[in-house]
């Protein structure tokens, strides 16, 4: 299955240039969870803080679907 | 020994008061709050002769404490008005602090429309008819103040404070002696018009060090606090906040579909990553041919979080563009464009008024039909028209909840007549929380529940669920004891994340006045304060009827989630009902 997958702010020094400026397109395992995704494109996992799936704040056990837009954050504040 | 300068415009005459008991250990907002609820009547018009404005520096300002360059302004707000603190970060704070002046009253309003500045030194503080001022922004003020004086902390008010317009702020000098650092919100720049005050010089030459009681104890403290602050992935060198600045938000808000957009009646914007923290960082590393790390805004700031944005030719085009800035006049008003944003910013800084209030209001305008949405000529002609007092600038200099009435407009995003900041509640419903209830009006700070309910800051807690009153009334009470103690509260994301660094703030402030305060005396005094502002408020004739947030959110659903307010009154009544038990 296929899920969207954008990564944010320090996090995309780990990715190559053309996923680090964009939202791509990820193939993933039927049953793949959110930890899967950050392992498979190669974040450290220590670095991984905030994740969203569909707009809403998911736990890394989350198990995807067919879709699913998937953000990940490391560490951030502000105000 | 502390004073108090007393400053009466009518009589033109200055005074030092030594500060009464009652107020021994109250600096910051502790101490504003405590003398406009003491000494202002709650009915007066705040642009009368009965209305106080109160400078005050924290408790720990003028040390070596990491991040507490903190001034603290209270008055009656002419935009809500309730109580009012607002507090920046500047190098105003620590010269004040250093001269021993825990607080700087201005009250009483001058017979002949003169105008006047007020200096201060280690000697004396004097009162001066100065007219060669009037009219000037806040950049050309600040830099012929700055070539008279020299190396001083500056405080002054732009066109719109003088033209005593409810958004109105007031504007402190930058290390650089940018005009940029704002005690923002809710109008007191009006205020300072209104007392014919139009810049403050504070001259910290020869000033003694501040007293410390237990100088171990505060080293320790402060030793506490930095080691958190340094280690922690939001506030340590290079981390999230020094090389994004606060902007570093737009994302993950438009990600959690909380990003106001088009006037509150979106949740994401689709340009909302060309104008983020990550967007001014690339943008200015392009620009410049190399990487631009954040800088302090005042003394003795280790977070440095203040950014600045660079034109294609190098040149400066402002700082600081801060996240609720960046989003107020841009995707609020659907407008996607830094250099615009940079300029609208710019444009703010100098006339004096809080971008907040600002942005929001030009978006309530947009939705009236004044401007179309995106208009980004239309949009600096509007501000530029508020700096020219305009008929129509005086409307907007008003604020949103006047601009939304004159225009006809249901959907204005304002509590109490003050303008939300960015985060819309109907997704994060604790901070709905805190925009209801603080004293403050729609205020983001007065209990920053963003940490936990999408930063995951302090735990992770989810933005959905209604149940909201324990959090924001911690939040809230914890807030206005970091106001007091003249720290930054971004202190707040190490703070909550390390307890040392808690205790190191506790240490800190024991270590100075001899105290033997507990993390619990923390939230009391904290609690003491929001009751104290709230008295006063009940007095100006809010009830639990102003602790609401408007009505269009009840039942127009944001996009993409598609939700509506609906956390319910009694859980808002919950919050202060808990804190007078």
């Amino acid at each position: 299955m296929h899920v969207n997958v954008k990564v944010f702010a320090t996090l995309k020094r780990y990715l190559p240039e053309e996923r680090a400026r964009q939202a791509f397109d990820l193939e993933v395992p039927d049953g793949a969870s959110l930890e899967d995704v950050v392992r498979m494109i190669g974040l450290p996992a220590a670095e991984v803080k905030v994740t969203f799936v569909n707009g809403r704040t998911e736990a890394l056990s989350l198990v995807l679907h067919e879709g699913d837009e998937v953000g990940i954050f490391p560490p951030l504040g502000g105000g | 020994m502390a004073k108090i300068v007393r400053v009466d415009m009518g009589a033109e005459s200055v005074t030092f008061e030594e500060v009464p008991d009652k107020y021994r250990f109250a600096r910051g907002r502790w101490l504003t709050s405590s003398l406009v609820a003491d000494e202002v009547e709650p009915t007066c018009h705040p642009l009368g002769p009965g209305n106080k404005l109160v400078f005050s520096p924290g408790i720990v300002t003028g040390t070596t404490a990491p991040t507490s360059a903190r001034i603290s302004v209270g008055g009656k707000s002419p935009l809500t008005g309730g109580i009012k603190e607002s507090n920046a970060g500047t190098k105003f704070a620590t010269m004040q602090a250093r001269l021993g002046i825990a607080a700087i009253v201005v009250q009483g309003q001058p017979k002949d429309g003169k105008q006047y500045v007020l200096t201060i030194d280690k000697n004396d503080a004097r009162l001066m008819a100065e007219s060669s001022l009037r009219g000037l922004g806040t950049y050309a003020t600040t830099d012929a103040l700055i070539a008279k004086h020299g190396n001083v902390g500056v405080c002054c008010i732009g066109p719109a404070g003088e033209m005593r317009m409810p958004m109105a702020g007031i504007c402190f000098n930058d290390l650089e002696n940018r005009a940029t650092r704002f005690s923002g919100r809710g109008g007191l720049g009006a205020v300072m018009g209104a007392k014919g005050l139009k810049a403050i010089v504070v001259n910290g030459r020869g000033a003694p060090t501040v007293p410390i009681v237990d100088k171990d104890l505060f080293e320790t403290g402060r030793a506490k606090l930095t080691k958190a602050i340094r280690s922690h992935d939001i506030t340590k060198p290079k981390g999230g906040l020094n090389t994004y600045g606060t902007a570093i938000l737009l994302n993950i808000l438009n990600e959690a579909g909380g990003l106001p957009t088009r006037n509150f009646s979106r949740g994401r914007f689709e340009k909302a990553a060309d104008v983020a923290g990550e967007a001014i960082f690339e943008g200015n590393k392009e620009r410049l041919g190399k990487e631009v790390y954040n800088h302090a805004c005042s003394p003795g700031c280790i977070i440095q979080c203040s950014n600045t944005w660079h034109a294609a030719d190098g040149s400066e085009i402002v700082s600081c563009i801060e996240y609720e800035t960046a989003w107020a006049l841009g995707p609020d008003c659907e407008i996607g464009d830094l250099d615009v944003i940079g300029r609208l910013t710019w444009l703010c800084n100098d006339i004096g008024l809080d971008t907040i209030e600002a942005g929001g209001t030009i978006a309530v305008a947009m939705e009236g039909g004044v401007i179309p949405f995106g208009d980004k000529k239309g949009a600096i002609k509007l501000l530029e028209e508020v700096g020219k007092g305009t008929p129509l600038g005086h409307i907007i200099g008003a604020g949103a909840a006047v601009t939304g009435r004159v225009f006809g407009v249901v959907r204005v995003p304002v509590v109490k007549g003050q303008h939300m900041p960015a985060y819309d509640p109907r997704v994060v419903k604790g901070i709905g929380v805190t925009y209801a209830t603080t004293t403050m009006g729609a205020d983001h700070t007065a209990g920053y529940t963003i940490a936990p309910e999408i930063l995951g800051v302090s735990g992770k807690v989810d933005n959905f669920d209604v149940n909201k009153a324990e959090l924001s009334r911690n939040f809230q009470a914890t807030t206005a004891f970091i106001d007091s103690s003249g720290h930054c509260l971004f202190i707040a994301f190490p703070i909550l994340d390390f307890p040392e660094g808690f205790q190191g703030v506790i240490d800190e402030c024991n270590g100075l006045l001899g105290t033997r305060w507990t993390a619990e005396d923390v939230g009391r005094i904290g609690a003491e304060i929001l009751a104290r502002e709230r008295e006063f408020n009940k007095g100006a004739g809010f009830t639990s009827a102003d602790d609401r947030l408007p009505e269009f959110m009840k039942y127009e659903p944001l996009p993409p989630h598609n939700e509506v307010w609906n956390v319910s009154d009694e859980e808002l009544d919950a919050v202060h009902g808990a804190l007078a038990s």
